[in-house]
């Protein structure tokens, strides 16, 4: 094996693997929590200028610093447990939480070869994932002993398992087209088409994945557990200081993630359509991160959109939308795309 | 030696684990430690090379069932549960009908002898992922047993709907 053009001993190929993995993994992690820290600043500008309002302005020029200063604020601030919480469940859930949106990580390729790990199973693991995160938000509710934090945590479980079934049913289309689970097969597999996108084959789906992915982060116009006018905050009204910014942390990287599924899903990943190549060649020399990390730029944007533009569900309403529009879409989606691929294959 | 290490923690650990569910006084606990036993039986499927299995193992069990289960015993009032005794007056009866469960698998574990070997060898499965290999088995070798398997649960399905409905 060889390093950089060192040869390495025959035994320390494992340690040398190991270092490169923890040197990845990190280079994810340092990367996506500065995204995390700036999804934040652009959320309350973008949000802002929709609003006709300027959004934060005084630290630094034009606020570039208030996510600095908010984190800042919030790790120096006191952490408090209230007297009846179940104290271990209490801290375990927030770990639980960001552990979970992180982890998803992993199996995501960012660009053409760039993966911490290639999984065959890829698109199950980061399902498996976000109903781990389920957990952090239950027993946060739980462990609060607050009748909001439960209410909210009892209405998120509800949310996230229904429309966990939806955001399967509609990935099912994906993996039908591509023939596997693996994320960048699933991006080489857009290659084969002259559209080189799932998107237009895979429109329904696309629209059933996104709401859901909606649905399945608590944003808004699904953001019930956390319904400041009804349940002040929902599941995490008791956290203060760094538990609470996990939190936080968490439905950002949960927004990162979903956004980078759809893109390697439905928008090629770090690829273009070759009919757009074909046009306008010297699109090629741009690397592929930059076209990954602007489509996974333009989904938060949407969120952002659709948080300025669209009121707040109500619960029945939210169920009814899972189980009567969303799952029926789904299913039929997968009918309609099995027996389109059947005739031609 | 790796594999060895890596199942006996597994098989450890799930001992333990199952130990702390019958054990704790709080059923809340007692799921959430469940949730943790969930987690490494995948593992353990991972380490049979079934990555399908432990995905669905994770998504199904502990996704699905188990936080219905944190639904209902949340929604019970267990004040009286978490005072009272953990067992019932009975527990030496469950403890020997254990005993000699474990005693049973002691002496017929000699028996054991590894099955044939089908056409599915690790490396087979390797190349063609384990999704597929799966996938192929159930819709053709095993269609019929499959189908009446999806057709119980769409007849579960049906009865807690009708079961849930009231009757006007």
């Amino acid at each position: 094996m060889n390093i950089f053009g060192f040869s390495v001993p025959a035994g320390y190929e494992f340690i040398i693997n190991l270092v490169i993995l923890l040197i990845k993994i990190g280079i994810v992690v340092g990367i996506t929590m500065l995204h995390v820290l700036y999804a934040t600043y652009f959320e309350r500008k973008v949000i802002g200028h929709m609003q006709i309002r300027l959004g934060p302005m005084r630290t630094g020029f034009h606020g570039f610093l208030q996510p600095v200063a908010d984190g800042l604020k919030l790790f120096f601030k006191e952490d408090i447990i209230p007297a009846q919480a179940d104290r271990t469940v209490f801290k375990i859930a927030p770990v639980i939480f960001v552990f979970a949106a992180l982890s998803s990580l992993a199996v995501v390729p960012f660009f053409d070869g760039f993966v911490i790990a290639n999984v065959n199973i890829a698109l199950l693991y980061v399902l498996a994932m976000s109903s781990l995160g389920a957990y952090g938000v239950i027993m946060a509710g739980w462990a609060s002993n607050s009748k909001y934090s439960f209410l909210g945590g009892l209405r998120s479980s509800a949310q996230v398992i229904s429309y966990e079934v939806a955001l399967g049913l509609s990935l099912v289309g994906v993996m039908l087209m591509a023939g596997s689970l693996n994320l960048s097969e699933i991006v080489s597999a857009q290659q084969q088409h002259w559209y080189g996108m799932f998107l237009f084959p895979q429109c329904i789906g696309y629209f059933v994945f996104m709401v859901s992915a909606f649905a399945e982060t608590n944003r808004t116009p699904f953001d019930l557990p956390e319904a400041e006018s009804e349940l002040v905050a929902g599941y995490f009204v008791e956290y203060s200081g760094m538990r609470f910014a996990l939190y936080y942390a968490g439905e950002y990287i949960g927004m990162i993630v979903m956004s980078s599924i759809a893109v390697l899903c439905y928008w090629g990943g770090w690829t273009l359509p070759p009919f757009l190549l074909k046009a306008l060649p010297f699109l090629a020399v741009v690397p592929g991160i930059v076209w990954f990390l602007l489509k996974v730029y333009f989904h938060i944007f949407l969120y952002y959109w659709v948080r300025a533009t669209v009121p707040r569900y109500r619960y029945d309403q939210l169920m009814g939308l899972g189980w009567k529009v969303m799952i029926p879409l789904a299913l039929a989606n997968i009918v309609v795309t099995s027996v389109v691929r059947y005739i031609v294959p | 030696m790796l594999p060895k290490i890596f199942f006996g923690y597994f098989a450890v650990v799930m001992v333990v684990l199952s130990l702390l569910i019958v054990t704790r006084k709080n059923p809340v606990h007692s799921v959430l430690w469940m949730l943790a036993l969930f987690f490494h039986i995948a593992g353990l499927y991972l380490f049979l090379n079934a990555e399908f299995l432990a995905a669905v193992q994770v998504i199904l069990y502990a996704g699905a069932i188990l936080v219905l289960f944190l639904f209902v015993v949340m929604m019970l009032n267990l004040k009286e549960e978490v005072m009272g005794e953990r067992f019932g007056k009975e527990w030496p009866v469950g403890i020997s009908i254990g005993a000699f469960i474990l005693v049973l698998f002691f002496f017929t574990i000699n028996k054991f002898s590894q099955g044939p070997t089908g056409q599915y060898t690790i490396e087979r499965i390797k190349a063609e992922t384990h999704t597929k290999a799966i996938g192929s088995v159930l819709y053709t070798e095993f269609l019929l047993p499959f189908e009446i398997a999806s057709l119980i649960l769409l007849i579960a399905i049906v009865g807690a709907i009708v079961l849930a409905k009231k009757t006007k």
